[in-house]
Order: structure tokens, then C-alpha cells, then sequence
């Protein structure tokens, strides 16, 4: 009654397993290669740029002489432009979310915004640098300054603040919302006391993606006409300025060695910035979701 | 060996008349250290109905994917035992997956057909193992057709072979899988709950299908609904917390329960 | 009697919060507002702005003229060659990016486990959160030096070192955005095709691939899109010789790195090159703003395929 049966691979499924194991290794050799490169990419920086890291690097204004040169314009003009642009998007961006989420949920001006940020966060980052020249920079006549930068900077990431928050917003379980509002609340007094403070934690990590993004973003500053070479630490919104990205710029594209090792130097600077922000990020998550599940 | 035990027990037992090729033994599934199936032992008749009815999460789907080694794919899932297919021990570490389960196919709860075309949906099996490699084109259609026939599917979809599946209603869906499991010409044909999705005259429709299809296959099929099983099966197996606690010719299941449990659940005390 | 009573409470409330509520309320709208401003003020700017520069040059001269230089006399205002540069550097990251984006899509969605994921994820992020100005620092240092070894008649500026770093800095972005379809297809569609007795690279390639390919189309689309876009990488090392040209191993030059180029040279306002970067940056706009509707489009009707 039971028929011979051969359960053994047949000589066509060898073949077969044997390709699923070449793929199989050919897919882990492809995200093996991302890797790779971005072993291959922080060798070239360290190995060209390490030796030139020093205190003095940080602390001296740039120079025309390469090995007297620093990041200290730079660092400076970085920070004021990361506080500033935050302290623009930060706000309008957390803002327009709680607006998308908690005020109108569907309807036709939510559809229109909704579509809208997503196209914008594909715009790219060279369109914004033009806008934040024509409007900024001559119309508003804000010039070559810190405030100028950190407008258009702030606008380069509104899109990313608004997504981060949005989906930070739709993590709070309507639990939540249902019984603040069973209290008499008011739904602001829902989303401050009580919506914001839990999605905080989505919250923090969307601001230190946009800062991450805007600590790296060069071309718009190029744009809004960012100086290549200052000797000062600008003193406030108005001053003009440089930063990090347009000075490892300016380094780059000179063609003697000692400058490029400068560039390897500042984007170690910036790399080690953008390290310590995330990190700071992590901590912050870290200890608010502590709060909310003690 | 226990299956002679339940046979002589008491009453006529389950419906073996016709052999066996496919035997649970000693079998034991898990999923990490939770147990989901204990010690199970049966068989399932050739070109017979098996059913296995229980209340949700007592084991039934886990049984069922256990037969055609579905449940490798869950990590933390652990079989000890034998499930013996012509007698070979399918877990044999000689003995290769995708052999067995081209033996058997298998219809899911919800209708999953790949999105591409019909045709291609009930070529799928056949190309993978190339059963008509080196034919005529026509010898594939011919069999697409066969399949579509056999599923009671082909008047409905004729002049649309080439429409995507998703096209179908729920039912034809249904339909189509198992169009798409009796492709591969298998012996045994594994159905976990196939109806359940589905309405009353899809569900009937099916139903009539599995009668049908009873003499050329091995059908085992797990289901909630006890009419169902009392239809269509000629053995049923009821499965309560992991246990088999009563495995029986279909009408003597329903009719003379020999367990207290089984009593209680097909007269619906609980579950 | 109760009635009024319950009524009057919160009128009275209401009456208290409403300047605080109502202006708050306000902000909030006029926030989100922002964006749609900011889209309406950008394509104000680049038309306003480039108002001028097609008084000089019509439409049609710039979009089929071959010959861009505009700041040597004779002067000429034909963007294809700044639009060959830009697809030199598109086709070149593609065809790094795509295949190899996929792929790594399909490892992190199919075939590593939960821990190697936890620790590819995060270095596939990094990957994607460096700055580009650093990808143009290494296609100089690095990418340029290696070509060289292969190809003595490279120059110092190519459009093939820009494709190879551009391609590296979309790879992640490609990765995830295909892991993230991929991810999508439902778990019923592998099962059943394993029930047929398929193996895994069957699964993926016959079933999960083909279920998610509009998906994954999106996403190549939305990683094109960025190439167009990217700025700093091909600045630093495509060069800046805008040319009709097939072969990779020359200078180029892209759109954006002639409006950085132009912006970089302190050009006063009112001349034509000034306005030239208005009008190259219309038409970067509308590519790639074109490029994103379409992919976003997919990906809607993707996600809705299997909700
Ligand atoms: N992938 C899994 N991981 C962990 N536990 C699982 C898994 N699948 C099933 N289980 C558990 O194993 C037990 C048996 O599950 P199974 O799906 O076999 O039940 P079932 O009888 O088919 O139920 P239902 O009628 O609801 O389909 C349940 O307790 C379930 O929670
Ligand atoms: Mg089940």
C-alpha cells in the first residue's frame, strides 16, 4: 500500500538549495559591503586626519597657513546656528504636529498639509539654501548672518521635526487622551499636561535628527553666503559667520595635502559632535521612558 | 502502539480501512518552553477526511503545520517525536522540506494568494520544481486547467487567467489556493480551518470541493465549527490544551463520545 | 434645575480659557501653515527670480541649448549639458545603489536574525546620518586615488569618483525604505509559497520581491530623486567643466554644482549668471519635486495594497 517514496533532495532541488545558499550569501555579502565602506570611509578620515587633531586645532581661527589653522570660527559659528534653527523649528515644528494629530485629524487642509511636508522633505537641501538667498538673505535683508542661516536651516528641517513628532504623537494611546478629557480638561489642556509629555521621548529623538541633519548641511549655507574664512566669534544672530561643514568645505577643495588633512581634522570634529548629540539623545529617551514605566 | 489501542478500545475506532500513510508518533511541539502540543499519537487514513476540532489555541494549527515541517520557520518551535510519512521520519535530518511539503499542500485560514495572476498563482508549484521543464507550453496550461477544474474554479475565471488573483472574491481566492496546493500533484492536503473566512455559500462550495477531492487525497483539516467536521470527515481527532483526548470515526465522535471533555465540547459546555 | 447648573460651569470655564485656548490655537494653525508657505515662497523666489534670466533667453533655448557657459563670452545658456552631468552622476549611483540597496533590503528584511539585525540597523543608519560634504571629502582622498591606479587618464575631477561616493550615500537610504516594503508583504505569502516547497531565495525573489515591487520602485525613485539633488559630493569632486559628454572618467558639471559654483563666486545681483541660478534651480525643483509626487503616489497605493 505505501508506494516507495524518496524524500532525499531529488538532484533538481541540490541545484536549487544549492542556489538559495549563494543567495543567501550574496545578500549578507551585500549589506556586509555597507559596512565596508563605512570601515573604509572612517580609515580614510582617521588615518588623514588624526595626527592633526589637536587643542590648538579647535581653539585657532583659520589661517592661510594649513598647520595654524582651526575650527574655532567654525565651532562657534555651528553652535549659535544650531541653537538658533532650533529655536525656530523646534517650536513651529512640534507645534504644526500637534496641530496635524490633535486638531484635525482628516479633512481636506489635513490632506494638503500632509502631502505638502512629505514633498518638502524631498526638496533638496540646495532649493532651500536659494529661497533662504532670495527671501532672507535680500528681501527680509537679513544678510550674510547667523539668523539668516538658521531660518533657512530651520525650514530644511521642519519637515523632519513635524514627522518625528506626528508619529511620536500617535504612539500616546487614546486611553490617555479619554481620560484627561473625562477630568474636564480642555483638548490643549489634554495635549500639554498630558499627550506632549508622554511622546516626549519621540519627540527629543525627531529634534536630534533634524539637528544631526542641520549640523551636517553645507550647500544652503554655501547658498546664503556663509564666509569660507572668519576670524571672529560672532557675537549674536546678527554677525555673519561660518561653520563646521563650509570649513571642511573650503579645505577640501584646496589641493595642497596639509589642507586636506585639516578637512579629515574638522569632519572628525563634526563626526564627533554629531556622536555625542545622538548619544545625548539616546540618554534623554532612555531616562524618559524610565519615568513613564517605573 | 497506541492508534491499535484506541482502535480496540471500544466501538468500531477510527476509520483506517484504507491504510495510512501519514502517522503522528509520541509527538510533542513547543514554542520555547511553552508546551503547545503533548505527546500526540495518530494516523490519517488514505483518501480519507481527518478532522481535528478543538477550542482556540489548544494546538490544532500547530499539529497541522507539524505535518509538512511548516513550523520550521517559527524560531522557537521545538518537535520531539515522529511524524512518519510513508514511513520515513520527516524530521530526518537526510530528508528535505521542500520534498515533503511538495507532497502535501497546504490551504491557509485566509486566502493568500501571491499577487500575480492566476495562472501563475497555479503555475508557481509546478514551475518551482519543474515539472514540465522541457514540455510544450500547452502541457502547463493543460494542467492549470486540470487544477482549476479539480478546484471547481475554471468556468468562473476561463477568459481571465491572465487578471490578477486579487481580482477574485474571497471565495474564488480560496479556491484558488487550493487550486494552487493540488498543482504539485501532492498525496496529502493539509487545510487549517479553510473556511472560516469565508461565507455560508463559499463555505459550502469548499465543503462539496473536499468531498469531491476526498478519493484522490489524503485531506486533514482543522476547523472550529463541529457541523463542518461532522460533514465532511470520516475521523476526527479532538484536541484540548496540547492533549489528543479523543481520536474516533467521525460518527461515533459526535454521536458516542467516549470522553467527558469531548462530551462537553460538542454539546457546546464550553470552549 | 440641574440642567442650567452643568450648563453654566463650563460656559463660565470657557469664558476664562478662551484668549489663552484661542490664541494658542492659533499658533499652533499658523505653524502648521509654515510649510505650505514655505513650498508657496519657494516656487514664488525661483519663478520671480527667474523672470529676468528668460527675458534674455527664451525657455526653449534653455532647456535644448547644448552649450553652457555662461560666465566666458560668448555667453550661452543651454542646460543640457548640466543636465548630462547630473544624470552621469544619477545613473552612475543607481546602478551602485539600487541593486546593492535592494539587496541589502532583502538581507535585513529576510535573512538576519533579530541580533544581527540589532547590530546592522544602527551602522546602515550611520551610513545614511553622515554628512555629504564628508562623502565629498572621501571621493577626493580616497575613491579619486583608487580610480587612478585603475584608469591613469582620469582626471583629478570625474564624474565616476562623484557616482561611486553619491551611490554609497543613497545605498542606506535605498536599504531601508526596501527593507521597510519588504517588511510589508505579509507573512501568509511566504507560508504559502514554502508550503509549495519553495525554498528561501525562492520565497524572496518569486513571491516577496514581486509582491513589494511598487514598493520598491518608490523607493528607487526617492533615492534618484536625492542623487539629482545631492550638492556637495559631486561639487567637491565632479569638477566644475559643464559639458556634453558620455564618458565618466571627464569633469562634469551637475545643476547644483553650478549653483553652488555661482553662489561661491560673490556674483552681484542683478547680472544674468546671478539669475541663472534661479532658473537651473526651477528646474531642479520641478524634477524632483515631479520624481517625489510620483514615488509617494506609489507608495501610498502600496500600503493601502496591503493594509
Ligand atoms: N509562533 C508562535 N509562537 C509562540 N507561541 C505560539 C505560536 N503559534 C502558536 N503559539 C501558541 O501555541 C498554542 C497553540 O496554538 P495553535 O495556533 O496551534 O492553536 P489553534 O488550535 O490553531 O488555535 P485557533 O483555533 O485559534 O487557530 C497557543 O497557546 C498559541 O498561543
Ligand atoms: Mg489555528
Amino acid at each position: 500500500m505505501s508506494r516507495p517514496i524518496d524524500l532525499t533532495p531529488s538532484p533538481a532541488l541540490v541545484v536549487r538549495r544549492r542556489r538559495d545558499r549563494l543567495f543567501h550569501a550574496f545578500a549578507f555579502a551585500g549589506a556586509l559591503l555597507c559596512l565596508v565602506v563605512l570601515a573604509l570611509l572612517l580609515f580614510d578620515i582617521v588615518s588623514t586626519g588624526a595626527a592633526r587633531l589637536s587643542w590648538e586645532f579647535i581653539n585657532s581661527f583659520p589661517s592661510r597657513f594649513a598647520d595654524r589653522a582651526g575650527v574655532r570660527a567654525a565651532l562657534w559659528g555651528s553652535a549659535w546656528l544650531m541653537i538658533v534653527t532650533m529655536a525656530i523649528a523646534g517650536p513651529i515644528g512640534v507645534a504644526a504636529a500637534i496641530y496635524l494629530e490633535e486638531f484635525t485629524r482628516r479633512g481636506r487642509l489635513a490632506a494638503i498639509l500632509e502631502i505638502n511636508i512629505s514633498n518638502l522633505a524631498g526638496v533638496p537641501s540646495i532649493i532651500y539654501g536659494i529661497l533662504g538667498l532670495a527671501f532672507f538673505v535680500r528681501w527680509l535683508a537679513l544678510g550674510r548672518s547667523i539668523l539668516a542661516g538658521a531660518l533657512t536651516m530651520a525650514l530644511l528641517v521642519l519637515p523632519v521635526v513635524i514627522i518625528a513628532t506626528r508619529e511620536a504623537l500617535r504612539a500616546v494611546p487614546g486611553s490617555l487622551r479619554a481620560a484627561s478629557f473625562a477630568l474636564g480638561a480642555s483638548p490643549l489642556q489634554t495635549v500639554l499636561r498630558v499627550v506632549l509629555p508622554s511622546a516626549m521621548p519621540g519627540i527629543v529623538t525627531g529634534l536630534i535628527l533634524a539637528l544631526s541633519r542641520a549640523i551636517g548641511e553645507t550647500a544652503p549655507l554655501i547658498m546664503i553666503g556663509a564666509l569660507t574664512y572668519v576670524a571672529f566669534v560672532p557675537q549674536g544672530p546678527m554677525d555673519s559667520f561660518t561653520a563646521l561643514p563650509i570649513q571642511i568645505f573650503d579645505w577640501a577643495s584646496r589641493p595642497q595635502a596639509a589642507f586636506q588633512q585639516n578637512a579629515a581634522a574638522g569632519i572628525l570634529v563634526l563626526l564627533a559632535l554629531l556622536l555625542v548629540m545622538n548619544s545625548i539623545g539616546i540618554l534623554i529617551r532612555q531616562r524618559a521612558s524610565r519615568k513613564l514605566q517605573p | 502502539m497506541k492508534i491499535e489501542a484506541l482502535r480496540t478500545s471500544q466501538g468500531a475506532g477510527p476509520d483506517l480501512a484504507t491504510g495510512s500513510t501519514l502517522e503522528v508518533r509520541g509527538c510533542s511541539i513547543r514554542y520555547g518552553d511553552k508546551p503547545a502540543v503533548n505527546d500526540v499519537t495518530l494516523a490519517f487514513a488514505l483518501h480519507r477526511v481527518t478532522a481535528l476540532i478543538g477550542p482556540s489555541g489548544c494546538g490544532k494549527s500547530t499539529l497541522l503545520r507539524a505535518l509538512n515541517r511548516m513550523n520550521d520557520h517559527i524560531q522557537s518551535c521545538r518537535l520531539e517525536g515522529q511524524v512518519l510519512y510513508h514511513g520515513q521520519d520527516i524530521y530526518d535530518p537526510a530528508i528535505d522540506a521542500a520534498e515533503v511539503r511538495k507532497r502535501m499542500g497546504m490551504v491557509f485560514q485566509k486566502p493568500n494568494p501571491f499577487p500575480k495572476s492566476i495562472f501563475d498563482n497555479v503555475a508557481f508549484g509546478p514551475r518551482l520544481n519543474g515539472t514540465f521543464r522541457g514540455q510544450a507550453r500547452q502541457a502547463l496550461a493543460d494542467h492549470v486547467e486540470k487544477c482549476l477544474r479539480a478546484a471547481g474554479l475554471w468556468e468562473e475565471v476561463k477568459d481571465r487567467l491572465r487578471d490578477s488573483a486579487l481580482s477574485l472574491s474571497g471565495g474564488q481566492q480560496q479556491r484558488l489556493c487550493i487550486a494552487r496546493a493540488i498543482a504539485n500533484d501532492p498525496e496529502v492536503l493539509l487545510m487549517d480551518e479553510p473556511c472560516s473566512a469565508l461565507d455560508p455559500i463559499s463555505t459550502a462550495r469548499i465543503e462539496e470541493l473536499i468531498l469531491d477531492m476526498r478519493e484522490n487525497y489524503t485531506i486533514v483539516i482543522v476547523t472550529h465549527n463541529m457541523e463542518q467536521a461532522a460533514r465532511v470527515s470520516d475521523n476526527t481527532g479532538f484536541l484540548l490544551s496540547g492533549d489528543l483526548v479523543e481520536f474516533n470515526n467521525t460518527a461515533d465522535l459526535f454521536s458516542r463520545p467516549r470522553s467527558k471533555k469531548t462530551e462537553d465540547y460538542i454539546t457546546g459546555r464550553f470552549g | 434645575m440641574s440642567l442650567s447648573t452643568t450648563q453654566r460651569i463650563p460656559l463660565r470655564s470657557e469664558q476664562k480659557f478662551r484668549p489663552v485656548e484661542f490664541s494658542a490655537l492659533a499658533f499652533l494653525r499658523a505653524s502648521a501653515l509654515v510649510s505650505i508657505v514655505t513650498t508657496l515662497a519657494i516656487v514664488v523666489v525661483l519663478v520671480y527670480e527667474s523672470i529676468p534670466f528668460f527675458r534674455h533667453v527664451s525657455p526653449w533655448e534653455f532647456l535644448l541649448g547644448t552649450q553652457w557657459t555662461p560666465l566666458l563670452e560668448p555667453r550661452a545658456f543651454g542646460v543640457l549639458p548640466l543636465v548630462v552631468g547630473t544624470l552621469h552622476v544619477v545613473i552612475g549611483a543607481g546602478l551602485i545603489a539600487l541593486p546593492l540597496g535592494l539587496l541589502t533590503g532583502i538581507f535585513l528584511s529576510e535573512y538576519a536574525g533579530p541580533r544581527t539585525r540589532a547590530l546592522l540597523k544602527p551602522l546602515v543608519e550611520v551610513l545614511a546620518g553622515i554628512p555629504t560634504v564628508v562623502y565629498g571629502f572621501f571621493a577626493l582622498t580616497f575613491v579619486t586615488p583608487i580610480l587612478q591606479r585603475f584608469f591613469p587618464s582620469i582626471g583629478l575631477f570625474n564624474s565616476l569618483s562623484a557616482s561611486i561616493v553619491v551611490g554609497i550615500m543613497i545605498l542606506p537610504f535605498v536599504a531601508s525604505l526596501c527593507e521597510d516594503t519588504l517588511r510589508a508583504v505579509p507573512r501568509s505569502l511566504r507560508d504559502g509559497a514554502y508550503a509549495l516547497g519553495a525554498t528561501k531565495a525562492e520565497v524572496t525573489l518569486k513571491v516577496v520581491v514581486p509582491g513589494a515591487l511598487s514598493g520598491v520602485l518608490a523607493s528607487f525613485i526617492l533615492a534618484l530623486s536625492r542623487a539629482i539633488g545631492e550638492t556637495m559630493a559631486v561639487t567637491l569632486a565632479a569638477g566644475s567643466t559643464p559639458k556634453l559628454t558620455a564618458n565618466v572618467l571627464e569633469s562634469i558639471q551637475t545643476m547644483t554644482a553650478y549653483i553652488v559654483q555661482v553662489s561661491l563666486g560673490d556674483t552681484p545681483r542683478g547680472t544674468i549668471e546671478y539669475q541663472s541660478i534661479f532658473a537651473v534651480g526651477l528646474l531642479l525643483f520641478l524634477v524632483t519635486l515631479a520624481l517625489n509626487i510620483a514615488s509617494n503616489r506609489i507608495l501610498k497605493r502600496f500600503r493601502e495594497h496591503y493594509e
